[in-house]
């Protein structure tokens, strides 16, 4: 970020800005691509719209929605023919900056000796088309989890520090989302290379565009772009305040923090252990969940062996595994852990919520387990306990 | 671990471990009860390991792949002759000669592992146990009285110690050389338990449940296929057998939910696993799920028929 920071304000004063319209769009992701980026984005696949590489702009998702609630997915199709008006999917950037599957280092006994062959990435750099808000913010909380501290993950941080993001403010959030509640949402965060909103009325279908740092102002620049009317940007900005209104979720008033920790013991932790299928998607959905195991393999021979890292889930009872066995056996244990450690302890180890209020965990739970409901019955439970009612 | 292979050289096959080692191989053994033999034909699919694998251990006994035992090629008998480091035991016991062997079997091998759903869990044929053996054996062969066998089937884990259980019906290739690999270099094989949610999310396949109202049991079954069948967009039907402490009680809600009738619910846990004492709960479930007003009454009308 090295220019105005009015300019990359992702709020920004009257007119800034320019506009894109739809050929534009194929324009960026030929820009992106020839600048040596592989694309990734949104597009429609298997009754979903999922992320995946893209070779044109015309993969994705134009005229179609979702609609979300708890345990339920559906794609819809929009009479608007907008491409970005759809919340979350069921994966998330994650997948591509920390991914399920990696390789870390190789071993081969040669003779008397072992010798290590260190992995050599070669991670292609990524340019993220579509990153929603929440999302936005979920990249920069796994930022602080994986590379900042003392011991940085070299696998995030060759994939992460080569990417570029291009955000997309929301302006249609789902059934399940509640971002406003967690404060990640609808607008951009800074810290993006390009800030898109879309904009779809009776003056056509275009994006407003702004730079957020060098290189996605030198991006704009080979854009065939117009400079921003005031009719766009002032449509623009209703649309995403038009969404903070829309929120299908809240979570309830006061601190959460404060929350997990004094309702430790309240009942309903067996309530929802009664219905949690400890299944771990909501962990595996998650767009900061980071948790991994480590599983080393051999070949028949015993002479070459690999490490490799996998995506794992508190809700795994091997996760637990210590000597003796696992530490937290009770389907309780399992979900009061993930669900206190994303809304309250999470500010102990990371200076943050570790929830963004993208809702994933919510619709892609099989049983619709939904923590803003589990958060309000804890809440509701801290009220009757203070006034003395039976809960 | 090099005292197991001593058991080998005990028995006078003194066999190298590779060039530079003078150590016996380790004996393989692969054993049939009541199976159709997919799980060790699993053996033989390793097509591309087949020949490292014979560099590795000396298969002893297998009768799918060899009518002879032994380094000798002696004629094989239908009880071997052992004794063996690793059995590989595939099928159910459903007779009272096939009872009386495994006891033999287990003597003679050093560490028994069980392979597949029959194995594991008494497989399909596990059905009768629910059901009366004599009616059965009446509407299916023309001489019922030449038919001699037990009225339940049941797991190898019902008869002797059992060293390690894979699951699957079929098994998995890779599974199967994990397990073969472990046991060479004495380490504990890197099977998961987790369901077939995690193997989903970790290949990026969209939920179908979530995405499409598909009745899935990858919720409450055991990993280690790779989630196949909703790669393909079928919902899991748990040739895998349950989890390790499996919410069946939501599982069976969510299945009502889905569209599913109390028959079909039954139905669906009554197949390759029946008789996993895990899923003994789930008739009563079934039954109390068609009773919740609302619930498995209508097909959802977005499931792909």
């Amino acid at each position: 970020m090295s220019a105005s920071p009015d300019l990359y304000n992702s709020s920004p004063s009257a007119s800034s800005g320019l506009v894109l319209d739809k050929d534009g769009m194929v324009a960026l992701v030929e820009v992106l691509a020839g600048r040596g980026f592989t694309v990734v984005g949104p597009t429609v696949r298997d009754g979903a719209i999922v992320l995946a590489e893209l070779k044109s702009a015309d993969e994705l998702p134009y005229g179609w929605g979702v609609e979300l609630e708890a345990g339920r997915y559906r794609l819809r199709e929009r009479a608007d023919g907008a491409a970005f008006a759809n919340a979350a999917g069921p994966q998330s950037w994650k997948q591509f900056l920390h991914p399920a599957k990696v390789r870390q280092w190789r071993a081969d006994r040669v003779g008397e000796e072992t010798v290590f062959i260190a992995e050599e990435t070669s991670t292609p750099r990524y340019a993220f088309l579509g990153v929603r808000p929440c999302d936005a913010r979920a990249i920069a909380i796994q930022d602080r989890v994986l590379t900042g501290g003392p011991h940085l993950d070299p696998e995030y941080r060759g994939r992460r520090a080569g990417a570029l993001l291009i955000a997309v403010e929301c302006t249609e959030p789902g059934g399940t989302c509640f971002c406003v509640s967690m404060g990640t949402g609808p607008t951009a965060p800074p810290g993006c290379d390009l800030v898109i909103t879309e904009v779809v009325d009776d003056d056509g279908h275009r994006f407003w565009i702004r730079g957020g740092s060098q290189e996605g102002d030198e991006i704009l620049a080979e854009l065939p772009v117009r400079p921003a009317d005031p009719a766009t940007c002032a449509a623009a900005r209703a649309g995403v305040a038009a969404a903070e209104d829309r929120m299908g979720r809240t979570m309830p008033e006061g601190d959460l923090r404060e929350l997990m920790a004094g309702t430790l013991d309240a009942p309903r932790w067996d309530d929802v252990a009664g219905r949690c299928l400890t299944c771990g998607n909501c962990t595996m959905v998650c767009p900061t969940c980071f948790c991994t195991t480590t599983e080393d393999v051999t070949d028949l021979t015993g002479d070459h062996a690999e490490r490799w890292r996998l995506w794992d889930s508190c809700f795994d009872l091997d996760f637990s595994q210590l000597h003796g066995g696992p530490v937290r056996t009770s389907p309780r244990s399992r979900y009061r852990q993930w669900m206190t450690h994303k809304l309250g302890t999470w500010y102990d180890q990371f200076g943050s919520s570790g929830c963004v209020g993208c809702g994933r965990c919510i619709v892609w739970c099989p049983v619709g387990i939904d923590i803003t409901e589990e958060a309000a019955a804890l809440h509701d439970w801290t009220r009757s306990e203070a006034s003395g009612e039976a809960p | 671990m090099d005292t197991d292979r001593g058991l080998a050289g005990e028995s006078g096959r003194p066999h190298a471990r590779g060039p530079a080692n003078s150590h016996p191989l380790p004996t393989l053994a692969v054993w049939k009860f009541a199976s159709c033999d997919g799980c060790q034909l699993t053996l033989l699919d390793c097509e591309d390991e087949l020949l490292g694998l014979t560099e590795q251990v000396r298969i002893e006994h297998f009768l799918e792949m060899s009518g002879a035992e032994g380094p000798d090629g002696g004629r094989a008998e239908l009880a071997g002759r052992g004794p063996y480091d690793l059995s590989l035991v595939e099928g159910s016991i459903t007779t009272a000669e096939d009872a009386e062997r495994i006891q033999h079997i287990r003597r003679i091998s050093r560490r028994l592992v069980t392979i597949g759903a029959c194995a594991t869990a008494g497989g399909i044929q596990a059905l009768r146990n629910f059901g009366d053996i004599d009616e059965f054996r009446a509407a299916v062969y023309a001489r019922p009285d030449y038919i001699a066998t037990l009225e339940t089937s049941t797991p190898i884990s019902a008869h002797v110690p059992v060293d390690f259980e894979l699951r699957g019906c079929p098994i998995d290739r890779r599974q199967l050389l994990e397990v073969i690999t472990a046991h060479l270099v004495g380490r504990t094989p890197r099977i998961p338990s987790h369901s077939v949610c995690f193997e989903c999310k970790r290949r990026g396949t969209t939920c179908v449940t979530v995405a499409h109202g598909t009745p899935c049991l990858g919720p409450v079954t055991h990993a280690g296929c790779g989630a196949i069948c909703p790669a393909y967009g079928r919902g899991c039907y748990g040739c895998f057998g349950p989890t390790s402490r499996p919410n069946l009680r939501s599982m069976v809600a969510q299945l009502g939910r889905d569209g599913m009738s109390e028959a079909d619910i039954l139905r669906v846990f009554r197949t390759f696993n029946a008789a996993s004492p895990e899923y003994a709960p789930v008739a009563d479930l079934a039954a109390e799920q068609q009773d919740t007003p609302g619930a498995g009454t209508e097909t959802n009308p977005e499931r792909p028929a």
